[in-house]
């Protein structure tokens, strides 16, 4: 994955900073709890929601199960219909494919319909150093580019902005890259979005070369899918003369029907909207209508080595829909930029450590973001039991074992900071071995309690530095039991 | 080694677990790949929510619409001419794009607006200086408030209802209306260049506050059009 985010902090620090800013927190209150809402009302409509979950799992996992030939299915349609299909094995590669063939038509400018993608391989950064100016044109990632920020959701990137700090950006920084905010310009978001409008549309009517991602990608017909809200990704898709799209391998479907699973489930899942505005669909490329020239980069960058995982390749099932950062009770104090990536939230403490390997200290973390309360797997619509992966990742982290690293099999060492864990359940393990140590151990917890103290000593300050330490109670369960006859006799 | 060969590659060794019996049909022809497909996924959603008469089908579609903000207006072939020709009055459009093969007498009522085709070599420029676009749609889908346009004659180029600020689309009801997402993408061609719209252009990244018009037409108009036959 990119560079943009080389030396974060490992996830408890970065949290730690996050939930001490009161705005932020607020924006993020705000939001989360305000889609989670939506979003319940419009799955209720749908009666065979359960069914059409199970489905979208289904189409996913056969699909992942059989890539491979879905690849060589897909590639042989987008050619088949006037299409050019480019391979990248990394970000590096993709990077260079995108910059080569922009260079190769001359122009540099191109306009961005917002993508996860691009965002993963750092491709604005790369064009920027090869003297192509990239322009963001979702409201949200134009919000974060001229802020200079990183985006924090996977649906609404600026969601840790409120309005009077996008006007401020607005009216600072817009004339920088183009046509300046209105004089006067308030916060309202009919203004704000206004301002966006006409800043933009400039940049649209004179683009020769759009760059997006994909939804959906079908194998069948060669179809690729783009579903949106603002026509920014229309304007992208279809005023340029020159279209490529960035899209990882695992965003195929293998039929034209299989969009009806999961047009029904993005929408309601996303926006909470039964329909979103806009979505377009193209195939190759058509005479007179839309860029005639049309390039389909496809990514691996970890994606691989993620589906060698027989537990963790269920992360490639995701549709990118962020309803598990909505309902998150760890995304929405820690917010987005604590997670280090691209993908934040639930989806992004399993995706970005398979992506990238967990050896680095932010990846070691991520799986250890989470309270293991469940929430996002109820709301997956695709079923991603994330608790499960994550479980996973933690035993992976904390004991090593065999991985796939760029296509090849190494055994990973436990990671360094793990020690304490690995010492307190080798002596849990024994302790439970031995029922007379245990018995002693609680009865004298029990009776020191007076004297604990609320933080932990040693390599365990960590641990409850962020923790309030639980209580004990003044009597081991095990003496009550025995005392009271099994709980038949009163006790206290 | 090519990075396609290189990812394919890593594709199959990372498959390693699958059984062989389920990758079988790899070995057969291409032709038998859809049959075991069809078998491999349990499809026990529905085709529509809901039981409805056609009449209420429609009823939700211009319930649907309105919901998202599209303006929804409702006449019968013999007064669609002077409706459009109203909604273009109203709206102080001087220009309209009209598609090749929209039909003639829609705008017949139109007498003041200037007609600029829709042609191949307008800049996108030209366009933005257009007041209102007319088209016709491929289908309508009641659940969800969409119209999709697949480019065809009476709906013209994809950009053309997309760059100027006024769009109004005439649906055929009942006979473009269709319930449900199923249904609509049965009856679609995917070779098309196909797009789906449900009300106006919207952002809600300000604050989850949704605000209509951004990029695309900020004035989504629909006549429902009765007895106009095809």
């Amino acid at each position: 994955m990119s560079g943009t985010y080389l030396g974060m902090p490992a996830f408890p620090k970065a949290a730690h900073e996050a939930v001490h800013n009161t705005t932020l927190r607020g924006n993020l209150r705000h939001a989360t709890h305000t889609i989670r809402a939506k979003r319940a009302n419009a799955v209720a409509e749908m009666s065979d929601w359960a069914e059409l979950r199970e489905a979208g799992k289904q189409i996913k996992d056969h699909t992942l199960r059989h890539l491979d030939r879905y690849l060589v299915r897909l590639e042989e349609s987008v050619q088949a219909a006037g299409g050019t299909v480019h391979w990248a094995a990394d970000a590096d590669e993709a990077n260079r494919i995108v910059t080569y063939l922009v260079k190769a038509t001359g122009e540099s400018e191109v306009v961005k319909v917002k993508s996860m993608a691009t965002q993963e391989i750092g491709l604005n950064e790369a064009l920027e150093a090869e003297g192509i100016a990239a322009y963001e044109t979702d409201l949200a990632e134009l919000i974060v580019q001229l802020g200079k920020d990183r985006p924090s959701h996977i649906l609404v990137p600026a969601i840790h902005r409120n309005r009077g700090e996008i006007r401020d950006i607005f009216a600072r920084e817009m004339s920088e890259w183009g046509r300046p905010a209105p004089e006067g310009l308030t916060d309202t978001p009919a203004e704000l979005a206004e301002a966006a409008r006409l800043h933009l549309r400039e940049k649209f009517l004179r683009a020769k070369v759009g760059i997006s991602g994909a939804n959906f990608m079908v194998a069948e017909t060669g179809t690729l899918v783009v579903v949106e809200s603002e026509g920014n990704g229309r304007m992208c898709l279809t005023l340029p003369e020159t279209l490529i799209s960035v899209v990882g391998i695992e965003k195929i479907v293998p039929t034209w029907r299989d969009l009806e699973v999961f047009l029904q489930t993005l929408p309601r899942s996303s926006t909470a909207e039964r329909m979103n505005p806009y979505t377009s669909t193209w195939t190759g490329t058509t005479d007179e209508d839309g860029p005639q020239t049309f390039h389909l980069v496809l990514i691996d960058n970890g994606r691989t080595d993620t589906l060698a995982d027989e537990v963790g390749r269920q992360a490639l099932r995701c549709i990118r829909c962020s309803a598990c950062l909505n309902v998150c009770p760890v995304y929405e104090r820690a917010g987005g930029h604590a997670y280090g990536s691209v993908y934040p939230g639930p989806i992004g403490a399993i995706l970005s450590p398979q992506l990238r390997g967990t050896g680095s200290e932010i990846d070691s973390s991520l799986p250890y973001a989470s309270s293991l309360c469940g929430a996002c797997y109820e709301v997956c619509p695709v079923a991603i039991d994330i608790p499960e992966v994550l479980v996973h990742l933690r035993e992976r982290v904390a004991q090593g074992g065999p991985v796939t690293e760029r296509g090849d099999k190494v055994v990973l060492k436990p990671a360094k900071g793990h020690a304490a864990e690995r010492a307190a359940m080798r002596a849990a393990r024994w302790a439970f071995g031995h029922p007379g140590v245990l018995r002693t151990g609680q009865r004298l917890a029990s009776r020191t309690r007076r004297f604990h103290p609320r933080t932990l000593p040693g390599p365990g300050r960590a641990w409850s530095a962020s923790r309030d330490l639980p209580a004990l109670p003044a009597e081991p369960f095990r003496d009550w039991w025995q005392r009271t006859n099994g709980g038949k006799e009163t006790g206290k | 080694m090519s990075s396609r060969e290189l990812i394919l590659g890593r594709v199959r060794r990372a498959l390693a677990d699958v059984r062989a019996d389920e990758r079988g049909d790899e070995r057969g022809d291409e032709r038998r790949d859809d049959a075991p497909y069809e078998r491999a996924v349990e499809r026990g959603y529905l085709r529509e929510h809901g039981g409805r008469s056609v009449a209420e089908t429609v009823e939700l579609l211009a319930e649907n619409l309105a919901d998202y903000r599209a303006l929804v207006h409702r006449t019968d072939a013999d007064g669609l001419a002077e409706v459009v020709a109203g909604l273009l009055r109203a709206h102080g459009s001087a220009t309209v794009l009209v598609p090749s093969g929209l039909r003639e007498e829609w705008l017949s009522a139109a007498t003041d607006v200037t007609r600029v085709p829709d042609r191949g070599e307008s800049t996108a420029h030209e366009l933005d200086r257009v007041d209102s676009v007319v088209t016709g749609c491929a289908l309508a889908i009641a659940e969800t408030g969409t119209l999709v346009l697949d480019g065809s004659p009476d709906q013209g180029r994809r950009r053309i209802t997309l760059v100027p600020d006024h769009h109004i689309c005439v649906v055929r009801v009942p006979e473009q209306v269709v319930s449900s997402v199923p249904q609509a993408l049965e009856l679609l061609d995917p070779t098309r260049p196909l797009t789906w719209i449900s009300g106006p252009s919207a952002t809600s990244d300000i604050e989850l506050d949704r605000v209509e018009g951004v990029h695309g037409p900020r004035t989504l108009e629909v006549v429902l059009v009765t007895g106009s036959g095809d």
